[in-house]
Formats: structure tokens, sequence, C-alpha cells
């Protein structure tokens, strides 16, 4: 079987192109890359005036399965990364059981195979159970098709334990992700620490919980000379840290995820459960120093931290809220917005959504060069489209962006060649 | 006189006008709290439910005397005999409540932000008799009665408000009615009661308590929330006492007519002597008796019917 996408702009960060090119995919993989390519009885997709890129890569979602099926599952969170472009996801161990053992890692791969629309990285976790008292079996979930592991959703606490993880991860080459949070600086909050939380009388979340977590875990990689990633991150401090660990050469990534560089706390008046995350939404500082962050290479990727949560689980007081929103469906546009702001390239904003995440988490995805996997995004960078409760296909629908008018989509979500999503 | 608020959810969104008419109306209603027959007719045939989730007896109390005085059905419904044990969610609670079809909900709920999401999902007006640590509006225009019935008038006066501001609906609620009214607010208390930004919302800052109650017209003590207060915000009463406490000698830096108010329940010894607590100055009782006149009016007002005979 052959496709070939004709006259796109193609864009493909990780070989320094962005040409209008063709590209002739033959057996699920790239075949070829290039000016007039001709191929018999290939089906012919006319991309004029779009943007071709590599399928998008988020390293940071929950599918919430298996256990907690009712929010999201394997096969209804990859529909919702192929309709918004993407065609890889890490997904995080916080499931029920937690994917701690090999056992649950390949029970996601062998679903995600048969039955996905996307191609599911499962991260693994750092200590069994997510208790952070003993190490999880990480070899052998690497074995099993782990890309690096995490307690994500709570903090390593201890900080010899956080120590002991990186240097045991060390000799298998594979990454630590840490979710940055000093539990007793957060206390009971429930916002970011600011004028927002004291006018509305909710308990603050100051910016010293992240960045003293993400501070600590800089300097252990440095110590043990592991692979360190930080998730979300959503403070200048914590920007800042990355920037000057990156600097003195110390082996760390990081992700920003699109609310971050979006929205700042002012968005919770009205007491908006959708607008409750960990971490939280920060100052305007603090979202300009994320998007300076992404702009001069400090985070290498955009990752949504897709959180889906059943109804019930917003549909109360603002305190009792579940953290997190999805984001799988409206990255890719809302990354283009700090394109037409004029905060990155269009170059750099494609690099952050493909083939940054891949790096960080060394995925064999994220490019189009010859022989790689056919996994394309074709996207209109212009179209403009309504967020709609109606229309999210994610099972969860707890997303700030509803009502909001969205500029950019994914018109067709091809996997391995095959046409996944289409708009 | 003109009033168009269906709910009272907060002092921040009132006008200086609102809070005028509002008090307008409970001086009109206090003369009732002194008769014989202290009973009028205005809304007979409207109930009210006083829905407290979190313990109280001075709030409850005052707005069920107030609801009983305007010859309302008042239904009191607590947390603990409530189904919240049973796990039922507030909008469920809540609708169930609205399918007896109250005309008033009055309630205290421990989160911030409890009374909108109420008043987002039912009919009944709501009144907001305590939310976390947002907002306690009752309690603020029973403040502003009592000042306007000492001092005749509230624009100039200069209102010191010592204690855990961090935790305080009252004091957030007192900041934003007393800057609508032209009254001058300075706040202090120990470093870890005093929350980010506070100042942004029109409030001068001491660090100093004696500062802070110097030449004020007003001198308003919050409660030091003694189940509250955790293990990290405070080392000791006694301590507490000593530099954010108010005494008979502090007490004279203030202007010799000062004021002295309390939202109670006070903690004697504590944020209070027993000597200013029960001396000349303190007006700690009229705010009580005012409470009732001033929830009598919000009653009234929100239910919108006419005015009959008082």
């Amino acid at each position: 079987m052959k496709t070939l996408i004709q006259n796109g702009r193609v864009i493909d960060p990780a070989n320094n192109i962005d040409a209008v090119q063709d590209i002739l995919i033959e057996d699920g993989k790239i075949a070829a890359v290039g000016n007039n390519l001709k191929s018999t009885g290939a089906t012919i997709i006319d991309a004029s005036g779009k943007l071709v890129t590599p399928g998008l890569v988020d390293i940071h979602v929950h599918l919430r399965d298996p256990g907690l099926e009712y929010k999201e599952d394997i096969v209804s969170g990859t529909r919702a990364a192929a309709a918004g472009g993407f065609t890889s996801v890490a997904c995080m161990p916080n499931s029920k059981p937690v994917n701690d053992n090999k056992a649950i890692t390949r029970y996601i791969i062998e679903k995600a195979e048969k039955q996905g629309l996307a191609r599911v990285f499962p991260i693994g976790s750092i200590t069994k159970g997510l208790a952070g008292d003993s190490l999880s079996e990480m070899g052998d979930m690497q074995e099993a098709g782990c890309y690096g592991f995490s307690d994500d959703g709570k903090p390593v606490t201890s900080s010899e334990l956080m120590r002991r993880a990186l240097e045991y991860a060390r000799p298998f080459n594979t990454v630590i992700i840490s979710h940055a949070e000093d539990l007793s600086l957060v206390g009971d909050g429930v916002m970011n620490e600011g004028f927002v939380a004291t006018e509305l009388g909710l308990k603050g979340i100051p910016w010293v919980a992240e960045d003293a977590a993400t501070a600590r875990d800089v300097m252990l990689a440095e110590l043990t000379g592991s692979r360190l990633h930080i998730a979300h991150v959503s403070t200048k401090g914590s920007v800042e840290i990355v920037r000057a660990a990156k600097a003195r050469g110390v082996p760390v990534t990081a992700e920003a995820a699109p609310h971050h560089f979006t929205l700042t706390d002012e968005a919770v008046r009205g007491y908006n459960t959708n607008a409750k995350m960990n971490p939280p939404l920060r100052s305007s500082a603090d979202v300009a120093a994320v998007q300076q962050g992404l702009a001069d290479g400090t985070l290498d990727a955009i990752a949504t931290d897709h959180a889906p949560h059943h109804i019930d689980e917003k549909n109360v007081e603002f305190n009792v809220a579940l953290n997190g929103i999805i984001g799988l469906e409206t990255a890719l546009p809302l990354t283009l917005n700090l394109v037409r702001a004029g905060t990155l390239t269009l170059n750099r904003a494609i690099e952050l959504l493909t083939c940054g995440p891949a790096r960080a988490l060394q995925l064999p995805v994220g490019t189009l060069s010859v022989g790689a996997l056919a996994d394309v995004a074709i996207i209109d960078p212009d179209l403009s489209w309504t967020v709609e409760t109606a229309a999210i296909v994610s099972k969860s629908k707890n997303t700030p962006f509803i009502g909001t008018t969205l500029q950019g989509a994914a018109i067709k979500t091809l996997l391995g060649g095959r046409i996944v999503a289409e708009k | 006189m003109e009033f168009r608020h269906k709910h009272i959810l907060g002092i921040n969104e009132l006008s200086r006008d609102d809070i005028v008419t509002i008090l307008d109306t409970a001086d009109s209603f206090k003369e009732i709290n002194s008769r014989d027959i202290k009973k009028v007719p205005t809304l007979r045939g409207k109930t009210i439910v006083n829905l407290f989730f979190e313990s109280s007896t001075r709030t409850r109390t005052s707005f069920e005397i107030a609801g009983k005085r305007l010859s309302a059905d008042t239904i009191n419904i607590t947390a603990s005999s409530s189904s919240v044990t049973k796990g039922e969610t507030l909008e469920d609670t809540a609708r169930n409540i609205e399918a007896m079809n109250p005309d008033i909900i009055v309630m205290r709920h421990a989160a911030s932000g409890a009374c909108h999401y109420l008043a987002e999902r039912i009919n009944s007006s709501v009144i907001n008799a305590g939310d976390g640590a947002h907002e306690h509006p009752s309690q603020a225009l029973l403040d502003l009665f009592t000042m306007r019935q000492h001092k005749g008038s509230i624009e100039g006066l200069t209102v010191a408000i010592i204690g855990d501001i961090g935790h305080s609906r009252v004091a957030r609620s007192d900041l934003y009615a007393l800057n609508k009214m032209g009254a001058k607010v300075r706040l202090c208390g120990p470093g870890t009661m005093m929350p980010v930004g506070i100042e942004q919302l029109g409030a001068e800052i001491f660090t100093d308590m004696n500062e802070a109650i110097r030449d004020a017209d007003v001198v308003m003590m919050l409660r030091i929330q003694l189940e509250r207060q955790g293990k990290t915000l405070l080392p000791t009463l006694r301590e507490y006492a000593r530099f954010y406490g108010l005494n008979v000698n502090n007490l004279k830096l203030a202007k010799p007519d000062a004021l002295v108010m309390h939202p109670g329940p006070i903690n004697r010894g504590v944020e209070l002597s027993s000597y200013v607590a029960d001396g000349p100055q303190n007006v700690i009782l009229d705010q009580v008796e005012n409470g009732v006149a001033v929830r009598m009016a919000l009653l009234y007002l929100v239910s919108g019917v006419e005015r009959g005979e008082v």
C-alpha cells in the first residue's frame, strides 16, 4: 500500500527540512521525501497550502487504563490523540493497578497495538504502587517496553530514594521523570499562591514548592550523572534552574504544558474547577518565563499532561475537585498561538511537538526520515474552530477552553501510513 | 431605593448604594426588635432554609430570629443532621432542598466559593453566611451598621483589623465594605497569617500592632481560630496575646472614643483582655444585636416582596 502526500510544506525539524515537497509512504514507512515524486498506484493526498509534519508526540498523558476507564481508556485516549494530530503518547503509570510491573506494561502495549489509534509508550512507576517506599522493577519493565519511570502525580518525597532511583536507572540508560513538588510546602493548597488566591479565599501553593523540588532533583542528576526529565514546568524559577543545569552539562530535559504557557491563575476566578490542576496555573511572569524557556531551548518539549476526569469529579466545590485537564485536542492550536504571537518560530513549535519530546524519552518516532515510521500530521494552521463539549473526542470533557475559538488543527493524522483521524 | 440582587454572595459584588440601602433598611427594622410583639408579616408564607455545613451558634440563630420576626417559616439544617455524612454531593443536597421550593437558602460552608456554586445551580435566593476564607457579607454589614450607629458616618474612619487575616472571611468582607464606604483600613497580624497580595485589596499593612491601632477610630479584633491554627502558624497563644492582643494599655494608643469590635466568639485573654472585652469602648454585643436587623434587611431585600405594614 502506497500513499503520496503532495505539495505540502514539509517541516521536519530533526532533518532541518522546511520546504514544499512530496512524501511517499510505502508499507507504513517513509519511502522518499523530495520534489515531484511519482508513484504508480499510490493514493494521492493533496496537501497544498498545508503543513506536513511528523505525527505529534506527547510524552505526558494519562490514559486511565487499566482501572479508571470511566474517565478514559486506551482506545478513547488514543482516538483523542489522533484527533489532535498526535501519533505517539507516553502514558503515566498512575492507573489502577499502577504500572509498576511488566504485566501491566504488556497489557497497555498489547491493547494499544490491537485497538489503539496512536502508538503508546508506557512510563513505569519509580516506586512500587507509587508509594514512595521501594523501587519498582525498572529493568524488567524496560524490557517489557517502558520508556521512562515516574511517580507522576506524586513526588518521590525521600531524597535518598530519588538518588537511588537515578543511580539504578543509569545502567539501563533510561530516564527518570520528576514530578517536582515539595508536599510540605504545598500543604492543603489548591491553587497558585498569590493575589487571586487571597481574594478568592483559597489556600495557595507557592512557587517555591515546585522550585525547591526541581532544584533537588537537578542536583541529584548532577551527582549521579543519570538522565532526568522534569515534567510540567510551570514556574519562572524552575525554568531558570533547568537553564542553569543545562549550561553546566547536567543531563536534564524538561517539558511544559499548553495551559501553563497560555493561562494564568486569573482563570480560576468564579471557582472554575476546569482551571484546577497540579502544578497550578501561575502568574503572568511565570507564563512569560515558560514561553521564553520553550523558545530558547531550556524546555525540550510541549507535553499536555492530558488528565481526563469525570464530570462528577469536577462538578463539586473547588477545594475538593480533582486536579487536571484534558489537552490532546487543544495542544496544537495553543502552540500555534505562540507562533502567531512571535514567541516561537514555526519550526521550533513543531520541534517541541515532535523530535524534542521523542529525544527526551528516546522514542523511535518524531521524524520524517526515510525509513522512519510513516506517522504524519497534515495541519491547516489557519483553520478556525470552537471547542465544544459535544465535539470533544476524549471520554472526559474537563477543559477550561470550552467555548474558546482556536486557530489551527490537524486535518489528517496518519499512523504508519494509515489515516486515523480526519477533519 | 432600588435593590436588584437575587443573591447575597459577597460584599465584593455590592455597590456602595446597595450597602447604604441595606443599612437604611436595617435601620427601619431595628425598632421591631424592641417591641413587645416582635413580629411583622412582611415575609409571611416565605420559606427560609438555614443550611449550615459548619458549626455556628451566633450567625445561625441570628438568621433564624431575623426570619421569624418577618413571619417567614425557617428551617435549620446542620451538617451533622444532613445527608452529607451519607456522601451526597452539595449539588444533590441543594437540589433536594430546592425541590421543596424554599424562597431563600442561607448557607454556611467550609469551602470558599460554595455559595457561588449553589447559586449557579438552584432557583432560590442564596445568602452567604460564610464560605471558607472567602466572604461573610452579613457580618461585614452588621459591622458597618454598628460603626454608623456610633460614629454617625463611616466615611473617613480609620479601622484597624488585627489578627488572622489569612483565614478570615470577616477580614475580606470588612475590607471590601469599608473601602466602598470610604473608610481607611489597616491590617496587622503575625507574618504567618498575612495572605499574599492583600494590600492590593486596598489596605495598609502594619507589622507592629501599636502602630496599627494608633489614632484608629475602630479596632476590630479577629478571633484566633484555635482549631485551625495548626502547629506551624504560631509558637504559643501566650506570645500571640503579647504581640497581637488588645489590652487596656495599647488601647490607649487608639482615639479615646475608639470602638472595640469583634465578630465573636471571643477568646478572653488571647486576642482580647477581659478588661477590654467588658470595657466601656466595646460594642461587641451591639454588633450581635444589630446582626438581627441587618439580616432582616437582607432577607427582605432578596425576597423582592413589597414592603407591607412594619
